[in-house]
């Protein structure tokens, strides 16, 4: 386990970026806020247009924020330009310098901050081992593969050693192998050089397997911030839980609340225990979230009833869709095992068990 | 039955024919309007003068002879030709002047293109070209209205007070200068935007994030990357300023001349064809040069990439 991280590197306050004006105005980012540990994966994910990259660039530099406050370390970066940052970036498209080698790309951070000439030697040669690229240092840019392009472009954002690094979907690019391979790569990256990463991504598997931490993102807002397990297992609003994983939402009426925690009634009338999302406002009606491999089917009436519409085998695992009593579609997910086939036809009358803690109350 | 391999032979041999035949036409043209009468040119300057202009068919390196060195009349000493080594010397002088400054304006011009919006770019490129829709020597004196003594520059300044009497612009080599630069700009400009429209600005931003200030992007990573239009584009406009001819003779009046005005002079007033042949076939191995240069420039850059 990585000792918990103390200090905050990057703390956003109320940034707002607005695009255009009077009808055309749109919000990028409407009062954004916040931090970003120091030494952490940090991940800013969200569907395409979320303003998830627009927040990358106002940390970059690119952009510059319409209001708020971006504090690196403590101080207000947001109106410095880009090369007073020490702060680098990994383009979605790599932006590797084509007039350049492999080792001059890496070089050219170092040059530019007018390090000796020795350092810089020493340094280059460092990043080229890190990425595994020592015996391509001399080639074009052109001349080298989608991935080993990743790399580089890895290598040359890492050489002046920045405070955070910001990656805009670096992996957007490459193939589904490559990427798997690059994720373990990027983890092990930023293990041994101990740089913050602030990582944007629209890939939620991704963003579950790499990020220390994730912040969803959702139409210039920040909508839950917290670690994969949070996001996926306790998801705040419908939109968390809808963009990460499959989910069936279910409604239910709160019967009590305590420390946190509600019971709540289903409307086959069966009560649940589930947990309350942080800042819950009190009402009765609420809809709670069920993950399909969460629940289990039964052959006899439990936690909500219906009839088995569909099975469909996906060879680790077998996903039940279910139609309620109320109309709605339910979807159970089961592990299999070799030996059992599952006893279970279509068109069967089943019940779906929904155990205590299984479900998460949303806040809308 | 004609076999598979037989079909692609007739085929490729269909293919080479159709080539030559639409290449004939042009061929031809080339072969009429350039090569033959470069190769008279190239004869003529080893021939004879004739007394009243012409050539006389004996052969003579007379021609050669002059365009670098003179014989005294009396004694018949030899010495430089300094007069047309000035208007040489003039003629790349201004040649190189007027290319680099075509640059200098032209790259920000260029740049600013490059940058707008897409669908306003064309509205821009379009300005650039209006001036070719008048012709030159109508260009070339609307250019005196501005310069000469009367004109607007002076008359301006003038009237703020900023001078007493009116500079001399007219007939000067600054003059020509201006003239040229006025006429082969957009020839700089359409070269250098076409490089920088491909430019991909997304590496800009990748140097400004890796510490580059605004000159390091320039110097680092724009000019290197839009280099083919540079020498494209210093090509366009040193070729054709090397051998001017109208601007000069207007602008520069009867004294400064340049090789292109030498070598009219050769032809009319001054009854030396064989001179005039071959200040041409020198004027040709200046641009010669030059384009050597720009063939071994593309070709290490070819070699680079490749």
């Amino acid at each position: 386990m990585p000792e918990k991280p103390v200090r905050t590197a990057i703390e956003v306050r109320g940034v707002s970026r607005i695009f255009g004006a009077g009808e055309s105005r749109v919000a990028a980012l409407d009062d954004v806020s916040v931090s970003i540990r120091e030494n952490e994966f940090f991940t800013l994910l969200g569907p395409s247009g979320c303003g998830k990259t627009t927040l990358l660039r106002l940390i970059a530099g690119f952009d510059f924020p319409t209001s708020g406050e971006i504090m690196l370390y403590g101080e207000d970066i947001a109106p410095l330009p880009p090369f007073k940052r020490p702060v680098n970036t990994v383009f979605q498209s790599y932006a590797l310098f084509p007039h350049m080698t492999v080792a001059q790309n890496i070089s050219f951070g170092l040059e530019m901050l007018g390090k000796p000439k020795a350092e810089i030697e020493t340094r280059v040669a460092q990043m080229l081992k890190l990425v595994q690229m020592e015996k391509l240092a001399s080639r074009r840019t052109s001349q080298i593969s989608g991935g080993q392009q990743q790399r580089v472009a890895l290598a040359r954002a890492l050489a002046p050693q920045p405070k955070v690094l910001l990656l805009d979907e670096p992996l957007s690019a490459l193939d589904y192998k490559l990427r798997k391979e690059m994720q373990i790569e990027l983890k092990r990256l930023q293990h041994e050089t101990g740089i913050t990463f602030v990582f944007v991504t629209h890939d939620q598997e991704e963003a579950l397997t790499m990020s220390d931490r994730i912040a969803v993102m959702s139409a210039g807002k920040i909508l839950q911030v917290g670690g994969p397990h949070d996001i996926y297992d306790h998801p705040a609003e419908r939109f968390v839980a809808n963009f990460i994983g499959e989910t069936n939402f279910l409604p239910a009426k709160i019967i009590s609340t305590a420390n946190g925690s509600a019971r709540v009634k289903l409307s086959s009338g069966i009560e649940i225990g589930a947990p309350l999302p942080a800042n819950f406002s009190p009402k009765e009606e609420v809809t709670i979230v069920v993950r399909p491999e969460h629940a289990r089917l039964v052959k006899d009436s439990s936690s909500v009833n219906g009839i088995l519409e569909n099975i469909v085998y996906f060879g680790t695992d077998t996903h039940f869709h279910v139609r309620l009593d109320d109309g709605s579609e339910f979807i159970v997910r089961q592990q299999n095992t070799r030996s059992g086939s599952n006893s279970f036809n279509k068109g069967d009358r089943v019940g779906v068990f929904i155990g205590d803690d299984s479900a998460q109350v949303l806040k809308d | 039955m004609a076999t598979a391999a037989e079909t692609a032979r007739k085929a490729e041999r269909d293919d080479v024919r159709s080539r030559w035949l639409l290449l004939t036409p042009a061929l031809v043209i080339i072969t009429l309007a350039a090569v033959g009468p470069l190769f008279i040119m190239l004869v003529y300057s080893f021939l004879d003068k004739a007394d009243y202009g012409g050539v006389r068919w004996a052969f003579s390196t007379e021609g050669w002879f002059s365009v670098f060195f003179e014989r005294d009349i009396f004694d018949d000493t030899l010495s430089l030709a300094d007069a047309h080594i000035t208007i040489l010397w003039r003629s790349v002088k201004l040649s190189l002047m007027t290319t680099l400054l075509t640059f200098l304006l032209g790259f920000p011009t260029a740049y600013f293109i490059a940058t707008r919006p897409e669908r306003s770019r064309d509205v821009w490129l379009f300005l650039i070209t209006i001036p070719f829709w008048t012709n030159l020597l109508i260009r070339t004196f609307a250019m005196q209205e501005v310069i000469r003594n009367e004109g607007v520059i002076n008359m301006s300044l003038l009237w703020l007070g900023v001078i007493e009497r009116p500079i001399q612009i007219m007939y000067t080599d600054t003059a020509i200068l201006f003239g040229m630069l006025y006429v082969y700009l957009p020839l700089m400009v359409l070269p250098l935007y076409a490089s920088l429209e491909k430019l991909d600005f997304r590496l800009i931003e990748a140097a400004y994030d890796l510490y580059a200030t605004r000159f390091q992007v320039l110097r680092k990573i724009i000019l290197p990357l839009v280099k083919p239009g540079i020498i494209a584009g210093s090509i366009l406009v040193f070729i054709p300023s090397l051998g001017a001819y109208v601007t000069p003779r207007v602008l520069g009046g009867g004294k400064n001349l340049m090789v292109g005005n030498l070598i009219e002079l050769q032809f009319g007033q001054g009854r030396n064809w064989p001179l005039g042949a071959a200040l041409s076939m020198t004027l040709l191995a200046i641009v010669m040069v030059a384009l050597l240069i720009y063939a071994r420039q593309s070709q290490s850059r070819g070699l680079r990439h490749g």
